[in-house]
C-alpha cells in the first residue's frame, strides 16, 4: 500500500473517516420507498372490523406480488365525535420489490372494491412529491409569439429569378440564377449537410441530412425551421403538399437505456424504421416497421416506400405479392381498417391530381375519390392484370387482363388524364423482349384502352407534362443492358389525334395516339421534357464516350397562328434546335419554369470535369462552371401558380407588352454589370501599375546605390522587334548579291 | 521537337532568346535554335536524369544539375564540360545570380542527407578554375527546398518548399529573413519576373501565385482545376502561362481530355483565364517564355518540347475599353 503510514493510524474507530463509504452506499430516499404504495378510498372501519378489512386487502394485493411481513399499515385515530379508534380511509402496503409495487398500481388503481369504494392506488413517493406542490396556481408564462419568416419569400423576387442549391465539397450554397452572369450567392454554409440535400416538393423547405436526423431550413434568413430526430436517416419523402414527411433509416429505432425519454419515440416505435412526421408541428405521427415478405425476410427497400395520393389525404405502400395498405391522414389509420389483399401485387401508382377532376370534386363533394392503379403478374391460370381502383371506396373501376407479361411499368400523365402501361413481353423465342404500350384514357366513359405495339425494347418513356404527347426511346440492339457502350436507339414521338368531327356533329370517338416522328440511329437514352411541355432534351447519360444533348422543339412553327399547317403534318413542327455536348454529364435538371436547364457532372459518379453548365431551352450555352468536388445541384421547385387560367390567358395575350419591360431591365442589368466589371478591371490595372512604378523606382534607386549600371529593359520597344524581323530579309538580299 | 526519349524536366531560354536549352530524364542536355527548332548540339556527360539547367547572361556558360549527384558547368559554344561539383544527393535546381558571379544549387533530401541550398561563386571565364568550396550552405528547416532563385542585386534568395512554404534567405549568412505559407502542396516551380521584383510560383495545390520579391506579399492568385507543374510570366502582354496536369502516375488510367494537359493563359492582373493551348499528350512539366515575349516553349512528360509563336492577334489583344 503506497502512502500507508503505520505511525499515523487512528486511535479509535470513531476517528476513522467513513464519509466516503457512507456516501457511496447511501440508500437514496426515493429508492428506499419505491416498494411502498398508498391505497386510498378504503372503507373507514373501527377496530372491530380492522382485521377483516386487512385480510380482504391482503387478498386483493397478493395477486400483485409478495407483501412484506407486517407490510400493511393502516393508521388509526380516535374519532373526535365518538372517541373510538377508527381508520382514516387509507393504508400503506410494502412489497418486496419496486416492480411488484408498480404492478399493484397498474392493476388496482381504480379497482372497485365494492359498490361505493373504488380504490386509488399511488406510489408513496408520488404522494410525497405531489403534496409539496405549491397550493397556489401559477399561470405559466406565456411564450412570446415570434412571427415566422415568410417561407415563400423567394417567389417575390422582382425579376422572378429561380434559385438553386449547390453542394460542392463540404459547402452548400443557395444561388440565384442570373443567366449568363455568374450566379449570385444568397446563402452559404460549410458542412450544412452530411450526405445530400433535398427540396420539399413546393420549394418551401430545404432538407439537410445529419446523423441524428433531418433538419428543414427556409425563409430569407435560411434559419432552421424544424428538426426531426431519426438516427441514421438515409431517405426522406415529402407528401405532395408538404404536410407530411416520411423518413427511413436503416437502423431500427431503439429506445436505449432510459426508455426513450428525451426522444420523440415511445415503446410502440421500437424496432421501426420508417416514421411519418407532421412538417408543421414536428410531431411524430406514426412509425412503421419495414415491410417483410411472407417468409419474414425483409423486402428490398424501394423508395418512396409510401406513395402519397395527390391531395395528401391518403398514403399507401405495397407489400409485394401480398397486399396494398392504404392509410388515411390525419388519423394515420388504415382506410376501412384493413389492407387491400391483392394476391401477387407487384406495384401500384396513384393517379396524379387532375385539373378537370378537381372542378368536378368541388361541385360534387361526395365524389372525392382518388384513384390508384396496380398490376399483378400471371399466377397459375390467372392472367396478368392491371386494375384501377378508387380510394376510399375501394371500388374497382377498370381491369384489363394481359397475357405473356414479363414486366409492367405504369406511367401516369401529369394531369392523370392518361395512364400508359408499358408491358414488356418475351418474343416467341424468349430471347429478347418487345413492348406494348397500353394507354388507358381515364377521362372518357368506361375508360377505353388503346394498344400501341412497339417492335423493340422500350428503354425510356415520358409523357409531355400536362400534354397529350409522349416520347419513347427504343432499341433493338442485342447489346442493350450488357455493355456500357452506347447502344443505337430510336426516339419516337406520339400524339393524340383529335377526333374528326363526324357527320351531323356526332362525336366519333376515334381519338387515337399516332406516331408523329421517329428519329433513327441516336445514342440518346434519356428523355427530359421541359416542365412546361413543348421542349424536350434527349440526352445520352451514363455512357463513357458519348455525351450528347439534343434540344428539340415540338411546336416549332406553331408560334403565331399557323395551327392549320401543324394539324396537317405534326411531324413538320418537330424541330431540332441544337445539338450540344457536355463532357461527363450525369444529371439534367430543368428549372421549374422551363426556361433554363442545368446539366451537371457530379463527383459522386466520377471525378472528371465536375461542374455544371447552364443552358436556355434553345440549347444555347449560357455558362459553364467547373467546380472541384461538385456533388449536387437542385433547382428550387415552385408551388402551383395561384393565377386562374383566365388570368394566364390574359398575360399570354399581352406578352409583348410585358416582355418589353423585361427586355429593358435585362439590357440595363447587362450594362451596369459590364460597367462594374470594367471599373473593377481598371482599378486592378491602376493598382498594378502603381505598384510597378513604386517597385521599379525602388529598384532603380537601389541599383544606383549599389553602383550597378542600369540596364534598360530589353525588347520592350516595338522598334526593336521590327529590326529583328528586318535582319532576316537582309540575309536574303545578300544571297542575291552573291548570285550577281 | 522530339529529341528527348524521356520526360522533360526544365527548359530555359538564354538572355537573347535565340537559344533554348532543355534537359530531360534521358541524361541529355539539348541546345536548340529557338526560332526554328533546329538542334544546335547536345551536352553529354551526365549519367542520371537531369533535373535542371541554367545559362548565364552572356550565353557562355551553362549549368546543369542531375540525379547523378553532380552539377556540371559547360561551355555553351563547344559543349566541353568545364567543371563538376559533386554532392551527396541529386541536384534539383540550379540558378545563376543576376550578375552571373554566383550560382545556387538546390540538393535533394535523401539517404540521411538533408536537403541544402548551396551558393558557389562562379568565374565567368571559360579557362578559369572554379572553386569547389561553397560560399554558404543553407539547410532549410522543416520542409526541404524544391525550387529557388535569386532576388535582384543578389540581395537574397527565394526558396519554395515541399510543404508549400516560401522563404527568403540571406545567402551570405544563411539566415532566414522571411517565410510565408501560401500553398497547401508542393511548390513545383518558381520563376522571376524580368527585373526580379516579383516572382510566380506554381504548386500541386492547383494554384499559382505572384509575390513581391522583397516583402513576399502575395499580389495575385490563379486557381485552376489541375495540379500545376510550371508557371511563367510573359513580357509585353500582361499574361502568365500555367502548365500542369494530373500526376504522371495516373495518366495511363485517364483519357487525354481529363488530363488537362494544356498550357493555360491567365491575365496577370485580372486573374482571369483567357485561353488554352493544347498539344501535349502528357502533363506539362516546364514552361519558359522567350525574353522578348514573342514565343514560348513547353516541355512535357511526353518527351516533347513545343515551341509556340504568338500570332499578331496575341499582341493586339486587349481587354475592351482599357
Amino acid at each position: 500500500m503506497l502512502g500507508f503510514d503505520i505511525s499515523r493510524l487512528p486511535q479509535t474507530e470513531d476517528d476513522i473517516d467513513f464519509s466516503d463509504i457512507e456516501s457511496k452506499y447511501q440508500v437514496p430516499y426515493e429508492e428506499g420507498f419505491d416498494t411502498i404504495i398508498v391505497v386510498d378510498n378504503v372503507p373507514i372501519v373501527d377496530e372491530s372490523k380492522q382485521d377483516k378489512l386487512l385480510k380482504f386487502i391482503k387478498k386483493i394485493f397478493k395477486n400483485a406480488g409478495d407483501i412484506k411481513e407486517n407490510g400493511i399499515n393502516m393508521p388509526m385515530d380516535a374519532d373526535p365525535a365518538t372517541g373510538k379508534l377508527a381508520s382514516k380511509g387509507y393504508l400503506f402496503i410494502e412489497f418486496e420489490t419496486p416492480e411488484q409495487a408498480s404492478l399493484a398500481i397498474k392493476n388496482y388503481d381504480n379497482y372497485s372494491m365494492d359498490k361505493t369504494h373504488c380504490l386509488a392506488v399511488n406510489r408513496f413517493t408520488d404522494v410525497e412529491k405531489y403534496s409539496v406542490i405549491e397550493e397556489e396556481y401559477k399561470e405559466p408564462e406565456e411564450e412570446k409569439f415570434v412571427e415566422k419568416e415568410h417561407l415563400r419569400s423567394w417567389l417575390t423576387d422582382p425579376q422572378a429569378r429561380d434559385q438553386f442549391v449547390l453542394y460542392r465539397g463540404d459547402d452548400v450554397s443557395i444561388f440565384w440564377n442570373k443567366k449568363a452572369e455568374p450566379p449570385e450567392e444568397e446563402h452559404k454554409r460549410v458542412n450544412w449537410t452530411e450526405t445530400y440535400v433535398q427540396w420539399s416538393p413546393l420549394g418551401t423547405y430545404l432538407a439537410t441530412f445529419h446523423r441524428q436526423g433531418i433538419a428543414l431550413w427556409g425563409g430569407p434568413s435560411w434559419n432552421k425551421i424544424i428538426r426531426f430526430v431519426h438516427p441514421g436517416v438515409k431517405l426522406i419523402d415529402f407528401s405532395p403538399n408538404e404536410r407530411f414527411l416520411v423518413t427511413w433509416s436503416n437502423e431500427s429505432i431503439s429506445l436505449g437505456p432510459n426508455g426513450g425519454i428525451g426522444s420523440p419515440f415511445g415503446p410502440e416505435d421500437e424496432g421501426h424504421q420508417i416514421i411519418i412526421w407532421d412538417v408543421l408541428t414536428g410531431n411524430l405521427l406514426r412509425s412503421f416497421p419495414s415491410s417483410t415478405s411472407t417468409d419474414g425476410a425483409p423486402n428490398k427497400i424501394t423508395w418512396p416506400m409510401f406513395k402519397w395520393s395527390p391531395s395528401d389525404k391518403y398514403f399507401a405502400r405495397v407489400t409485394p405479392k401480398q397486399q396494398i395498405s392504404v392509410y388515411e391522414t390525419p388519423s394515420m389509420g388504415l382506410v376501412g381498417k384493413k389492407s387491400i389483399k391483392v394476391e401477387g401485387v407487384e406495384d401500384f401508382e396513384w393517379a396524379p391530381a387532375s385539373d378537370k377532376k378537381e372542378k368536378q370534386n368541388a361541385s360534387d363533394k361526395k365524389n372525392s375519390e382518388e384513384m390508384l392503379s396496380y398490376w399483378t403478374p400471371e399466377i397459375g391460370n390467372q392472367p396478368a392484370r392491371v386494375t384501377l381502383l378508387n380510394i376510399p371506396s375501394k371500388e374497382i373501376i377498370r381491369t384489363r387482363n394481359l397475357v405473356n407479361v414479363k414486366d409492367c411499368k405504369m406511367h401516369w400523365q401529369s394531369n392523370g388524364d392518361f395512364l400508359c402501361v408499358k408491358i414488356d413481353r418475351h418474343t416467341k423465342t424468349k430471347k429478347s423482349t418487345f413492348a406494348n404500350l397500353e394507354i388507358f384514357r381515364v377521362l372518357e366513359k368506361d375508360i377505353p384502352v388503346e394498344v400501341i405495339e412497339v417492335k423493340d425494347t422500350v428503354i425510356a418513356f415520358a409523357w409531355e407534362p400536362k400534354g397529350e404527347r409522349f416520347a419513347i426511346i427504343t432499341t433493338n440492339d442485342p447489346n442493350y443492358g450488357q455493355s456500357t457502350q452506347g447502344v443505337r436507339t430510336n426516339v419516337s414521338f406520339y400524339y393524340l389525334e383529335k377526333p374528326k368531327p363526324g357527320k351531323g356533329g356526332d362525336k366519333v370517338s376515334t381519338a387515337n395516339f399516332k406516331l408523329i416522328k421517329t428519329l433513327e440511329k441516336k445514342t440518346s437514352n434519356a428523355i427530359y421534357w421541359s416542365p412546361r411541355g413543348r421542349h424536350v432534351i434527349l440526352a445520352t447519360l451514363r455512357s463513357t464516350a458519348v455525351f450528347d444533348l439534343e434540344f428539340w422543339d415540338l411546336d416549332f412553327d406553331t408560334i403565331g397562328d399557323q395551327k392549320e399547317g401543324s394539324k396537317n403534318d405534326p411531324a413538320a413542327s418537330i424541330q431540332l434546335m441544337s445539338t450540344q455536348e457536355h463532357y461527363g454529364v450525369t444529371d439534367i435538371e430543368w428549372d421549374p419554369t422551363g426556361r433554363y436547364v442545368i446539366t451537371s457532372a457530379s463527383f459522386w459518379r466520377h471525378s472528371m470535369e465536375n461542374g455544371y453548365s447552364l443552358w436556355d431551352f434553345k440549347g444555347t450555352l449560357l455558362q459553364k462552371q467547373l467546380l472541384d468536388k461538385f456533388k449536387q445541384l437542385l433547382w428550387r421547385p415552385r408551388p402551383k401558380s395561384l393565377l386562374s387560367s383566365e388570368a394566364k390567358k390574359k398575360i399570354k395575350k399581352n406578352i409583348r407588352d410585358y416582355s418589353k419591360a423585361f427586355e429593358e431591365e435585362d439590357a440595363l442589368a447587362q450594362t451596369s454589370v459590364s460597367k462594374e466589371l470594367l471599373a473593377h478591371r481598371r482599378r486592378l490595372v491602376d493598382e498594378w501599375n502603381a505598384w510597378r512604378k513604386r517597385v521599379e523606382k525602388e529598384l532603380a534607386e537601389e541599383k544606383e546605390r549599389a553602383g550597378v549600371q542600369i540596364i534598360p529593359r530589353r525588347y520592350d520597344d516595338e522598334k526593336v522587334e521590327m529590326i529583328e524581323e528586318w535582319i532576316e530579309e537582309v540575309v536574303e538580299e545578300t544571297e542575291e548579291i552573291v548570285e550577281d | 521537337m522530339v529529341r528527348h526519349t524521356r520526360s522533360l524536366t526544365q527548359i530555359k531560354y538564354n538572355r537573347e532568346g535565340d537559344l533554348l536549352f532543355s534537359v530531360s530524364k534521358d541524361h541529355v542536355v539539348n541546345a536548340w535554335y529557338s526560332h526554328n527548332g533546329e538542334r544546335l548540339g547536345t551536352y553529354n556527360g551526365h549519367v542520371g536524369a537531369i533535373w535542371t539547367v541554367d545559362v548565364n547572361s552572356t550565353s557562355s556558360l551553362l549549368l546543369t544539375g542531375s540525379a547523378d549527384n553532380n552539377v556540371k558547368l559547360w561551355e555553351v559554344e563547344t559543349g566541353n564540360c568545364l567543371h563538376t561539383w559533386e554532392f551527396k544527393t541529386a541536384v534539383k535546381r540550379v540558378a545563376f545570380s543576376e550578375d552571373d558571379s554566383m550560382a545556387l544549387f538546390v540538393t535533394e533530401q535523401r539517404m540521411g542527407f538533408p536537403g541544402t541550398v548551396a551558393i558557389y561563386s562562379i568565374e565567368n571565364d571559360v579557362d578559369a578554375k572554379q572553386s569547389d568550396e561553397p560560399i554558404t550552405t543553407i539547410i532549410p528547416e522543416g520542409s526541404k527546398a524544391m525550387v529557388s532563385d535569386w532576388g535582384y542585386l543578389n540581395k537574397y534568395i527565394i526558396t519554395g518548399h515541399e510543404n508549400g512554404a516560401i522563404s527568403q534567405y540571406d545567402w551570405k549568412t544563411g539566415e532566414k529573413i522571411k517565410s510565408i505559407h501560401p500553398h497547401t502542396d508542393v511548390i513545383t516551380d518558381l520563376q522571376m519576373s524580368e527585373d526580379r521584383t516579383y516572382f510566380i510560383t506554381s504548386s500541386k495545390d492547383k494554384s499559382a501565385q505572384i509575390f513581391e520579391s522583397s516583402t513576399l506579399i502575395p499580389l495575385k492568385k490563379y486557381i485552376t482545376d489541375a495540379p500545376l507543374n510550371s508557371a511563367s510570366i510573359t513580357p509585353i502582354q500582361e499574361f502568365v502561362i500555367l502548365g500542369g496536369g494530373q500526376d504522371a502516375m495516373q495518366v495511363t488510367t485517364t483519357t487525354m481530355r481529363q488530363g488537362k494537359f494544356e498550357c493555360r493563359f491567365w491575365h496577370k492582373i485580372f486573374e482571369e483565364e483567357v485561353g488554352r493551348v493544347k498539344g501535349h499528350f502528357g502533363p506539362i512539366n516546364t514552361i519558359a517564355v522567350h525574353p522578348d515575349g514573342k514565343s514560348f516553349s513547353s516541355g512535357g512528360e511526353d518527351g516533347y518540347v513545343r515551341v509556340h509563336h504568338f500570332d499578331e492577334d496575341y499582341f493586339k489583344f486587349k481587354y475592351p475599353e482599357l
